[in-house]
């Protein structure tokens, strides 16, 4: 159901301005959104400065520096630093992508940052992605064969491999996901684009020998059919891939069978 | 599908849930969506003021011209304008759509293009079905 605003318990308070470091000539304002679950507050927004002299270029170099040098309560994932782990996946000021990946010099000042859009917080800015993970699941991304398995492996022409560029790339951080409104509000039914790339990279793939049930798994009037092609999906990919196209390729490969 | 509230029930109280739409950046393929909607749902009330139109037509004359002062009064013609800029934006945001339907215009300066094309166009349709329709009654009146 579309909501526009948000619970009681989620509505964002103003939250406390932590001290500039001393000396510090070249600074960089960060609005971060913050979630205790043990301290009975709603969630605020905190400001900090960070030293841009003594800090690397990127988002993630940032919140970083904010924990080591101001405030090691601040709570985010973070893993390779380089756009390949999906991590730290978050909304910098208003747009979802890596904090790994985008540089501060990027971003309108003061740069904005929150979770990922409506999802459970479990703490600062780590959402809940069971749910995500658990659509993910149901698309069953593995190769589903009935012929016995080759002496060797499964064969497949370059062409073939060529169908697969611009899925097999997806890391599955849920930028995409997150930033849909109609997953916002059908998370439930609907599977989102991450879930449905993938699952049209099964449905591409010439190896996978169930792509029948793919798409009859996909026949619904949720699953895939919430897609609106508002296309924030493609917009926020931080690998440049177009969840939205390889939705409208899945919508129009259940067209094609039927005809 | 994993059960969201096993998760909430196991920290000390429920889990907020992250802003949404506070928070996202506007775009304009964003916009153009929610606003194909709202032109969808106008196009109901535009269609009722059709059906008035045709049964004040089938019903004589008098309830003809009661139809006709007030769609040839000012609040009739701004609700007349709105309709039939409604009815042309949602026409060509179909269009849109039924391109993107066949695999093309995804790219992203496509998208975006189409995406605006489809706003000018239904402002500069809009305006030529009126101007016809002035110059066919020749003139304002």
């Amino acid at each position: 159901m579309v909501e526009i605003t948000l619970p009681k318990n989620s509505k964002v308070e103003e939250g406390k301005t932590w001290p500039r470091t001393s000396h510090a000539t070249h600074l960089t304002e960060f609005k971060i959104y913050r979630w205790n679950p043990d301290d009975g507050a709603n969630p605020h927004i905190d400001t900090y400065y960070v030293d841009r002299d003594n800090c690397g270029p990127m988002v993630l170099d940032a919140l970083i520096w904010i924990k080591n040098n101001i405030d090691p309560t601040l709570t985010f994932r973070r893993s390779c630093r380089e756009g390949v782990c999906g991590s730290c996946a978050m909304n910098i000021d208003g747009t979802n992508t890596l904090a790994c990946t985008r540089a501060m010099d990027e971003v309108k000042t003061p740069i904005k940052i929150s979770p990922l859009p409506h999802q459970p917080v479990v703490k600062d800015l780590v959402p809940d992605l069971k749910n995500f993970y658990a659509q993910y699941a149901s698309i069953e991304p593995w190769l589903h064969t009935v012929t016995p398995a080759p002496e060797k492996e499964w064969r497949q022409s370059h062409e073939e491999r060529t169908k697969l560029d611009g899925m097999y790339e997806c890391i599955l951080c849920a930028c995409c996901s997150t930033s849909c409104p109609s997953y916002w509000w059908n998370s439930d039914r609907y599977l989102g684009p991450a879930a449905l790339l993938q699952a049209n990279r099964w449905v591409q793939d010439s190896r996978d020998e169930a792509t029948g049930e793919r798409l009859d798994n996909l026949e619904d009037p949720f699953r895939i059919y919430r897609c609106h092609t508002i296309l924030n999906c493609s917009k926020a990919c931080p690998k440049g891939l177009n969840p939205a196209k390889e939705i409208a390729t899945l919508k129009k490969a259940l067209v094609d069978r039927q005809v | 599908m994993a059960d969201l509230k096993a998760g909430a029930a196991a920290s000390r109280r429920p889990r907020p849930l992250s802003p949404h739409l506070q928070i996202y950046r506007l775009t304009l393929t964003m916009a153009m969506s929610i606003v194909h909607r709202i032109t969808g749902g106008a196009l109901y009330v535009g269609t009722l003021l059709m059906a008035w139109w045709l049964i004040s037509a089938a019903s004589g004359p008098n309830a003809y011209a009661t139809f006709e002062a007030f769609i040839g009064s000012f609040v009739g013609r701004v609700i007349l304008f709105g309709y039939t800029w409604a009815l042309l934006h949602h026409m060509l945001g179909g269009i849109r759509h039924l391109i993107w339907d066949t695999l093309h215009g995804f790219e992203p300066a496509e998208r975006e293009w189409l995406t605006l094309a489809s706003l000018i166009g239904s402002i500069a349709l809009t305006l030529v079905v009126w101007v016809i329709g002035y110059i066919a009654l020749g003139g304002p009146r």
